[in-house]
């Protein structure tokens, strides 16, 4: 029976790359879309996700599903070769809440900690760290999150496994140590050293530029505020 | 004190408690109803235990220790395993107890399901509470946005009985105690959400909701939540105009 799978993204956006790495994992084949979100929304893209008009959105034999969390564990149900989810119920709990507490809490105090303006920094530094200190001890010395092999929590961190080192290499400014935050940064190079991964990133040289970009146009926007 | 959340005996070898507050500081949450309800829909025996929100010294260090990171309830025991966050300690009942399951079977309805769930949490329980803190224009434009929502699922429920369909399911149970809520700000802060020509379909699933054993049991009379909102309304107003 043939599928059809599409998921329209944007390259750049770690959310669109979690559902094309946990596609990649369980060997689904699919079309990708590029969207751009930022001037061009497509009207399909409209019209698949009218709520909340944002990207990823997974399109599964023409029925539409939003959201990079709820994406990813629909694929986990739909595709049953290699799990990212544990079966024990608890440890699914557990998944889930380090996947929400990443989307909740940890991204935004790592977003933050990048572009607050100097008068804040401090604060958004300090958030930003205690909840590195909270993954770094939810690892625990693992491999992945998952375990032994790449799961749910890993996928919706891949934020920390790539992204976070090109923003730091772009602002200065280092908030992920190898120092204070050992197995963590281990773990992001057995991450993104893994070949599906490898393959589902955006690359480097787009990202770096983007960043740099926007540091600059940060930079602007604070000299022209103080002039 | 307790409510008509009454303590029931902890049942001995499933060693379930439902870590959760039974009193005058969140007798209203929405998070703990949800859960409360889905265990008794379930007919599983559970024990409640109290903590007191209001003074963070007072919580317990079991609670402290189950959920460390956002130290908040309900948070549901088994087997000395700690589990939070309502929607996914609801997932993690039904992944256990398989009868009567909340959640549908088929892949795509559950991720609907999951998806309007947040959505529901996102523009009704956070919406509703912003309501509650804001006056003037700002009142009129998070009041339209909470009106916005309810027009959703009022779509929603179109040839259905419940959100689930025939019976009651994870969005019913999601959106019940924030519908009562909703219902009790109208009062307190005088607004409408609730519009019998506008909304008919919800109007009905709100009758029927009430009317539901479980849930029956577990109502507080009205003019309770709207004393609660009122009180909470002012202080908000008087924070938000010292600033």
């Amino acid at each position: 029976m043939s599928e059809e799978v599409k998921v329209f993204g944007t390259l750049g956006s770690p959310m669109s790359c979690r559902v094309e790495l946990a596609l990649k994992l369980k060997g689904v084949q699919y079309e990708y879309i590029e969207e751009d979100v930022h001037k061009n929304k497509s009207p399909l893209l409209l019209k698949y996700n009218p709520v909340h008009k944002k990207i990823p959105v997974l399109l599964h034999n023409g029925k539409p599903i939003a959201e990079s969390l709820v994406i990813l564990e629909y694929i986990e149900e739909t595709w049953k070769g290699n799990p990212i989810l544990p079966e024990d119920p608890y440890e699914k709990a557990m998944a889930r809440f380090w996947a929400r507490f990443l989307d909740e809490k940890c991204l935004p105090a790592l977003w933050n900690a990048a572009w607050s303006p100097e008068n804040e920094r401090e604060k958004a530094v300090e958030e930003a760290c205690d909840c590195l200190k909270t993954l770094e001890s939810t690892l625990k010395g693992k491999r992945f999150f998952g375990g032994d092999t790449v799961g749910l929590v890993d996928i919706a961190a891949i934020f920390i496994g790539f992204w976070l080192r090109v923003l730091q290499e772009a602002t200065g400014q280092e908030l992920l140590s190898a120092e204070k935050f050992p197995d963590l940064v281990k773990w992001t190079d057995e991450f993104v050293s893994c070949s599906v991964v490898k393959e589902s990133l955006p690359p480097r040289e787009r990202l770096w530029a983007f960043f740099k970009a926007r540091v600059a146009g940060a930079m602007d926007a604070q000299t022209n505020a103080s002039k | 004190m307790t409510g008509p959340l009454e303590q029931a005996g902890p049942e001995m070898g499933q060693n379930l408690e439902a870590r959760t507050q039974l009193d005058v500081y969140t007798w209203y949450s929405p998070y703990v109803h949800r859960v409360a309800w889905v265990l008794k829909l379930k007919g599983i025996d559970y024990e409640f235990v109290e903590e007191n929100l209001k003074d963070p010294n007072k919580r317990s260090p079991l609670l402290l220790n189950c959920n460390p990171v956002y130290r908040k309830i309900p948070v549901l025991i088994h087997h000395g395993k700690p589990i939070v966050e309502s929607l996914f300690i609801i997932e993690y009942i039904d992944d256990t107890w398989k009868d009567n399951p909340i959640l549908p079977t088929d892949p795509y309805e559950r991720a609907m399901a999951r998806f309007w769930a947040s959505f529901i949490d996102e523009r009704l329980l956070e919406g509703s509470k912003r309501v509650l803190s804001v006056k003037g224009d700002q009142l009129k434009m998070e009041t339209k946005q909470v009106s916005d929502a309810m027009e959703v699922l009022e779509g929603m429920l179109e040839g259905k009985k419940f959100f689930g369909g025939e019976k009651i399911g994870f969005l019913d149970i999601a959106f019940g105690w924030i519908a009562i809520w909703l219902g009790a700000i109208e009062e307190a802060v005088g607004v409408e959400f609730f519009n019998r020509r506008k909304l008919p379909l919800l109007e009905t699933w709100k009758d029927k909701f009430k009317e539901f054993h479980v849930v029956k049991d577990s109502l507080y009379p009205t003019e309770k939540l709207v004393r609660f909102f009122t009180k909470y309304r002012h202080s908000q107003l008087k924070l938000a105009a010292k600033k």
